[in-house]
């Protein structure tokens, strides 16, 4: 299969290579995971453990699925993939999640 | 035999077109090439319908529409006040009509025309004033340019699904046909 | 086994005998009968496949994607302005690289609202990457249907296939066909298999995003593949003549009495038909002329049209179509590869207009006088 190389870089699309598949098909399952979006946040979400009531609207309403419950039950943020939008800390119940400007 | 070409003149639901094709499956029958098709319209109960034949004993190429028929085929002959039934038959054409009248009644004196009951018979055999398949029948023993016998094999396999009217049009066919024998003369 | 059938009903015969698996499928005049027969397969029992009731020609499109993803065989058919409304689905099923089948009862594009045929529906889709094949007759229409299939599904090109027939002029005649048996079609056309499908145990991305720097190289692949149809579908006509008998030229133009020909009419769908049947008469009075029908308008076959008019003194080129502001687009793509020869365009049969044995002779008398008396046939 022919391949192109991507020369430049774009965020954080490295220079790699291109499968030109026969109709775009891309075979390898969940690519995207490589694909780290965390850099583009502003403001990062941060939760405060002691006020959240494990109700879940954070989880529920993240579009990037960038929320994960751990082992202990407790609700966190994956920052690899957080993009900051902050539609958590607006829909946050109980003001349980702080945005603090992003330290580049 | 050249290429022959056939115009039915119906109304929307009297089986015009229906008429075309067991015509030309008769036609295939008799081992010749053949087309049927409608005049492309709308369909309309009761609306003036065309339908043609052709055939031939080599394959048919043409696709225009038919302009010059040898045989116009008239199944209600009240279409004739409004339609030409006449138009583009040439000299050696004919015109067979549906009608109890004779040709010199309904203006035709000056064509080969032809006239027979196809309704009396149909209502007679069928039970009902369906002369499509009927016609045929005339058809066949007046222009000789099918055999009964395919005329036959193709209403059977037209209707195979309804066994009644197959038998009960081709009652009709044979009637017709020993008919039309006499009319020609 | 010959009977007389219906152009659309042979189309039906062809979907049946092909094995497909899938027809979504919204009716639209001309083209319902296929749809209809299609429908009475499946409910007798006589074809094994699963049709969609779809709400629009959209959907209908779309589900192709769907059925032929999950590796089923599929077909729809459509006219006008319902292929219109298929438009954007028309070009992804060409860059995913699926061999959808689709049959196109070739009528006009309202306004004014008119249900007859000419080519404006498939004409003016032929730069979304599908093959389009014309066919001339009923008997064309079955072999043709098959080896579609045959083109699409091949690897070399992975494209889908429209094989456009002219609506009424041919998808309501009756006339003699010899259908192929089942066990001849399965051995000239093997099952559809396909390497990527949608399958939950080995999940793979499907109509992704193409970047910039990757999207010209899919085109090029799409192109390529195109090429690679001109002689694929050269080899599907010529193996089909090996298997069952019947053939159309060199697969992607048919030449009728062009031997010694110096003047001709080329043309697409049924009025070569009547333009072969003046051609022979014609001919018969020592004209000598000719008829070149163009059976696969994509991918266009340069080489083969160029070597068939290479003689010619005058060629007429009949479209059934116009590009509104430019001319007919077959007349143009012609005038591109024949710059030597004279050549006259003419628009005709739109909207259902009969082209008739009339026309045609008048088209060849002004090719013999080197002067063309009118532009459109009407």
């Amino acid at each position: 299969m022919t391949k192109v190389q991507r020369k430049e870089t774009v965020g954080d699309i490295k220079a790699q290579q291109i499968e030109l598949n026969l109709g775009a098909v891309i075979k390898k399952p969940g690519s995207s995971m490589d694909y780290h979006t965390g850099s583009w946040r502003t403001f990062r979400p941060v939760i405060i453990q002691e006020k959240c009531i494990k109700c879940s609207t954070c989880w529920r309403v993240c579009p990037d699925a960038a929320i994960f419950v751990d082992k202990k039950g407790r609700y966190n943020v994956n920052y690899d993939y957080c993009k900051g939008c902050l539609t958590c800390v607006k829909e946050c119940p109980v003001d349980a999640i702080n945005k603090e400007l992003e330290e580049k | 035999m050249p290429l022959r070409e056939i115009r039915f003149h119906g109304r929307g639901g009297q089986g015009a077109v229906t008429s075309s094709q067991v015509l030309a499956i008769a036609a295939f029958h008799d081992g010749k090439y053949t087309q049927a098709f409608p005049n492309f319209g709308v369909e309309r109960t009761g609306a003036p319908v065309e339908s043609y034949t052709r055939i031939s004993e080599n394959p048919i190429n043409v696709r225009q529409h038919v302009y010059t028929p040898d045989y116009a085929i008239v199944l209600d002959p009240s279409l004739m006040a409004n339609i030409d039934v006449a138009k583009g038959v040439g000299k050696d054409g004919m015109i067979l009509v549906n009608s109890n009248k004779s040709p010199k009644e309904l203006g035709l004196e000056k064509f080969n025309a032809k006239t027979i009951d196809i309704t009396e018979v149909a209502l007679k055999v069928i039970g009902k004033p369906f002369v499509n398949i009927a016609a045929l029948g005339a058809f066949a023993a007046m222009s000789e340019e099918v055999s009964l016998g395919a005329l036959n094999k193709a209403i059977e396999e037209k209707f195979a699904a309804k066994g009644r009217v197959s038998d009960l049009n081709k009652e009709a066919c044979k009637i017709l046909f020993e008919k039309a024998k006499e009319v020609k003369g | 086994m010959k009977s007389v059938v219906e152009a659309s009903e042979a189309v039906a015969l062809a979907v049946k005998l092909a094995r497909v698996k899938v027809c979504p499928m919204y009716p639209i005049t001309p083209s319902t009968h296929i749809p209809e027969r299609i429908a009475d397969y499946i409910f007798d029992g006589e074809m094994d496949a699963e049709m969609i009731h779809v709400e629009s020609e959209h959907s209908a499109a779309s589900a192709l994607i769907g059925s032929i993803l999950s590796g089923a065989r599929s077909f729809t058919a459509t006219s006008s302005n319902g292929f219109a409304l298929m438009y954007e689905i028309l070009p992804i099923l060409s860059g995913m690289r699926l061999p959808a089948v689709m049959a196109v009862a070739n009528r006009t594009l309202a306004a004014p609202i008119n249900i007859w045929n000419d080519h404006s529906d498939a004409v003016s889709a032929r730069d979304q990457g599908w093959i389009q094949l014309y066919a001339e007759s009923s008997q064309e229409c079955v072999d043709t249907m098959i080896q579609c299939y045959k083109i699409a599904e091949d690897k070399k090109v992975s494209l889908p296939a429209m094989m456009c027939l002219d609506g009424f002029t041919l998808t309501h005649v009756f006339e003699n066909v010899d259908v192929p048996e089942q066990a001849q079609v399965d051995k000239f056309l093997p099952a559809f298999t396909r390497e990527d499908t949608l399958d939950v145990n080995n999940p793979k991305t499907f109509g992704p995003i193409g970047f910039p720097d990757s999207f010209m190289g899919f085109k090029k692949q799409q192109q390529d593949a195109m090429t690679a149809a001109l002689d694929v579908i050269k080899k599907a006509n010529s193996y089909y003549k090996k298997q069952i008998g019947r053939g159309y030229g060199d697969g992607l133009v048919e030449l009728t009495d062009m031997g010694d020909a110096e003047y001709a009419i080329l043309g697409m769908g049924t009025l070569c038909g009547t333009a072969k049947a003046k051609a022979e008469e014609l001919r018969a009075k020592g004209k000598k002329v000719g008829v070149i029908r163009l059976r696969s308008f994509r991918p266009f076959p340069v080489k083969e049209l160029q070597a068939a008019v290479k003689n010619l003194k005058g060629l007429a080129v009949l479209d059934r179509h116009i590009s509104l502001g430019s001319n007919g687009p077959l007349f143009t793509e012609i005038s591109a590869i024949t710059p030597e020869l004279k050549l006259f365009g003419y628009i005709a049969g739109l909207g259902g207009k009969d082209i008739t044995l009339k026309h045609i002779e008048s088209v060849f008398t002004d090719l013999e006088k080197g002067k063309q008396s009118r532009e459109w046939l009407m």
